[in-house]
C-alpha cells in the first residue's frame, strides 16, 4: 500500500520548525540549569554580546539579503544561490573543532568550549572574490591568534591548515559526480599571516550568528586575500612545519596561488584583476571600482616585505 | 490552403511562441527588477542575465542539431522544415547573450571589451562561435539555399564547429564543477557521433557496392 502524498499544508513552515527547535534547546538549557543556551543560537550571541565595529568610511555595507543569498560554497553547489537553498541541510549542532599538529596542547573541543572565554567584536571588512566581485560585510568574531595561542603552537610551527566539514550526506555538492574538487576543502596561511591582527575567526555577521551558507558556525576571514582563502565551517586546524596543500591551488595552481593576496597587478589567467564589481550592481551600472593592493589593507604589506608578489601570487 | 499547410503554419507559430518563452520570462523579470532592484536577478543582475541568455542559446543550438536525427528516428522527414526556426532562435539568443555582455558587463566600454577579448580565451571562443553563426543565419532562407545549391549543405556544416566552440566556451568558464560542460558537451558528442556513425556506414556501403 502506498501512502498519500504530503500536502503542502501539512509541511511545517520553517519559522515554526525553527522556533520549536529553539524551544527544545531552551528546555535543554533550563534542564542543565546553568542557563547556557545551546550551541551558537541567536540567544547565545545576545547573551555574549559583542563590541560594535566602525563602518568603512565612504563605502556602503552590503545589504544583508545579498551577503546571505549570493555565496560561493561549493559544498552545496556551484550556483551562487545554491548555498542559501541547501546549506540548511548541514547540521551545525553539535560541532567540534580539532586542533592538532605542532601544538603543545592538541585537542578536540566543542564549539561552546572553544568560544567560552573569547571576547567578540564586530569588524566591517571588504570581501573581494577572485571572480572580481566584492562586498562589504560586518563580521562578528575574534582574532585567529586568540584561538591558536590556547593550543600553544610549538617553535616548529610555520603554517596553519584549516579544513571544512566533509559530510556528503548533508552537503550535496560533495556528492556531485562532476566536481573536480578533492573534498574536504582545505586552506592554509603562513603562521605570521594567521597571527596578523586583521585575520579573524567569525561566528556571526550583521549582528547575528552566521547563517549556514556563510560558513556556520566558525569560519576564517582574511580580508586582504581573495575570498576563497576565508574557509568556511571549520572542523580541523593543524599547525605544520611545511606548507600544506590547499584545495584551489591543487586544482589550478596557475589560477589560484597559495598566497592569493588581492593584487590588481597580477591578473587571473582568465580575467583581469585590475577592477571589481562592488555588489549589488544594478541593471544600469556594473558598479565597477578599482581594485586596491591587499584589498585596501596596506598594513599587511610588511608580511611580504622581501617577496616578489608577482611570482608568489 | 490545404489542411497540411495549415497545420504546418500552426505548428510553426506555436514553435516560435515556445522559443520566445525564455525571453518573455526575462522581460517579465526585467520589469520586476526595474521596479525593485534585487528581487528578480539578485545582487549581480548583469551576470545573471548574461548567463541565462547564454544557457538558452546553447540549449536551442543543441535542439537545432537534434532536429534531423529526430526526424530520421521518427521517420518523419518533414520535421526538418522546423530546423531553420530553431537555428534562428539559437542565433537570436546568442546575439542577445553577447549584447547583454557588452552592455551590462563591459558597460559598453571599448577598452574593457578589447582587454577581455584578448585576455580571456573563453570570450574569444564564444565570439568566434557567434561570428560563425552569422553566415548561417543570413543564408538560412530558401532563396539562399537554392542559390548555393550543394554548397549550402557544406556551409551549414559549420554548425558542428560552432557547437564545439560553444561547449569549449562553457568548459573554459567552469570552475571546479564541470556538470554543465559535461551535460552539454555530452549531448553534443551524442549528436555529432550519430552523424559520424552514419557517415562511416554510408561510406562503407558505397565501398562495398
Amino acid at each position: 500500500m502506498c501512502s498519500a502524498p504530503i500536502r503542502p499544508s501539512e509541511i511545517t513552515p520553517e519559522h515554526v520548525y525553527l522556533s520549536r527547535r529553539r524551544f527544545v534547546g531552551g528546555g535543554a538549557a533550563l534542564a542543565l540549569g546553568a542557563g547556557a543556551a545551546h550551541a551558537l543560537s541567536e540567544d547565545w550571541l545576545t547573551a555574549r554580546g559583542f563590541r560594535p565595529g566602525m563602518p568603512i568610511e565612504g563605502e556602503e555595507t552590503t545589504p544583508v539579503q545579498y551577503a546571505t543569498a549570493y555565496n560561493n560554497f561549493y559544498e552545496f553547489g556551484t550556483d551562487k544561490d545554491d548555498p542559501a537553498r541547501y546549506a540548511h541541510e548541514m547540521t551545525v549542532d553539535p560541532w567540534t573543532v580539532e586542533v592538532a599538529g605542532e601544538v603543545g596542547k592538541p585537542g578536540k573541543l566543542g564549539i561552546e568550549d572553544l568560544l567560552a572565554n573569547v571576547d567578540l567584536e564586530e569588524r566591517v571588512y571588504r570581501l573581494r572574490c577572485v571572480e572580481a566581485w566584492s562586498m562589504v560585510v560586518p563580521w562578528i568574531g575574534f582574532p585567529v591568534k586568540t584561538l591558536l595561542d590556547r593550543f600553544e603552537p610549538t617553535g616548529a610551527a610555520k603554517f596553519v591548515e584549516f579544513e571544512t566539514l566533509h559530510r556528503p550526506d548533508e552537503m550535496r555538492g560533495q556528492r556531485s559526480f562532476f566536481s573536480g574538487i578533492d573534498w574536504p576543502y582545505r586552506e592554509a596561511l603562513r603562521l605570521d599571516e594567521a597571527y596578523h591582527p586583521l585575520a579573524i575567526f567569525a561566528v556571526g555577521m550583521y549582528g547575528k550568528v552566521l547563517p549556514n551558507q556563510n560558513g556556520a558556525p566558525l569560519r576564517l576571514v582574511v580580508p586582504w586575500k581573495y575570498g576563497f582563502k576565508s574557509i568556511k565551517s571549520i572542523v580541523r586546524i593543524r599547525l605544520t612545519r611545511r606548507r600544506p596543500s590547499t584545495t584551489w591551488n591543487d586544482l589550478q595552481p596557475r589560477e589560484y596561488g597559495f598566497y592569493a593576496n588581492v593584487n590588481p597587478t597580477v591578473d587571473h589567467p582568465r580575467w583581469s584583476q585590475a577592477s571589481e564589481r562592488r555588489l549589488p550592481s544594478t541593471l544600469f551600472s556594473p558598479n565597477r571600482i578599482e581594485t586596491r593592493m591587499f584589498n585596501g589593507y596596506e598594513e599587511v604589506a610588511p608580511l611580504y616585505a622581501d617577496m616578489d608578489l608577482r611570482r608568489n601570487y | 490552403m490545404n489542411p497540411s499547410a495549415a497545420r504546418y503554419r500552426w505548428t510553426q507559430t506555436a514553435l516560435v511562441a515556445l522559443l520566445c518563452i525564455p525571453l518573455a520570462i526575462l522581460a517579465y523579470d526585467f520589469v520586476r527588477e526595474i521596479r525593485q532592484p534585487g528581487v528578480a536577478f539578485g545582487p549581480d543582475p548583469a551576470e545573471t542575465i548574461v548567463r541565462y541568455l547564454g544557457e538558452w542559446a546553447i540549449r536551442i543550438l543543441l535542439a537545432t542539431l537534434a532536429v534531423s536525427p529526430l526526424a530520421r528516428l521518427l521517420r518523419r522527414p518533414r520535421l526538418v522544415r522546423f530546423r531553420r526556426t530553431f537555428g534562428l532562435a539559437a542565433f537570436s539568443y546568442a546575439v542577445a547573450h553577447f549584447a547583454g555582455y557588452l552592455v551590462l558587463l563591459a558597460g559598453l566600454d571599448a577598452a574593457t571589451f578589447l582587454a577581455d577579448f584578448v585576455e580571456r580565451p573563453y570570450i574569444t571562443v564564444g565570439l568566434a562561435a557567434l561570428v560563425l553563426l552569422v553566415p548561417l543565419a543570413v543564408t538560412s532562407t530558401r532563396g539562399w539555399q537554392r542559390r548555393l545549391a550543394r554548397n549550402w549543405r557544406r556551409l551549414h556544416r559549420l554548425v558542428y564547429a560552432i557547437g564545439v566552440l560553444a561547449c569549449i566556451h562553457l568548459l573554459w568558464l567552469s570552475k571546479g564543477d564541470y556538470m554543465d560542460a559535461a551535460l552539454y558537451g555530452g549531448l553534443l558528442a551524442l549528436l555529432l557521433g550519430e552523424r559520424g556513425g552514419r557517415y562511416t556506414m554510408s561510406r562503407r556501403r558505397r565501398r562495398g557496392a
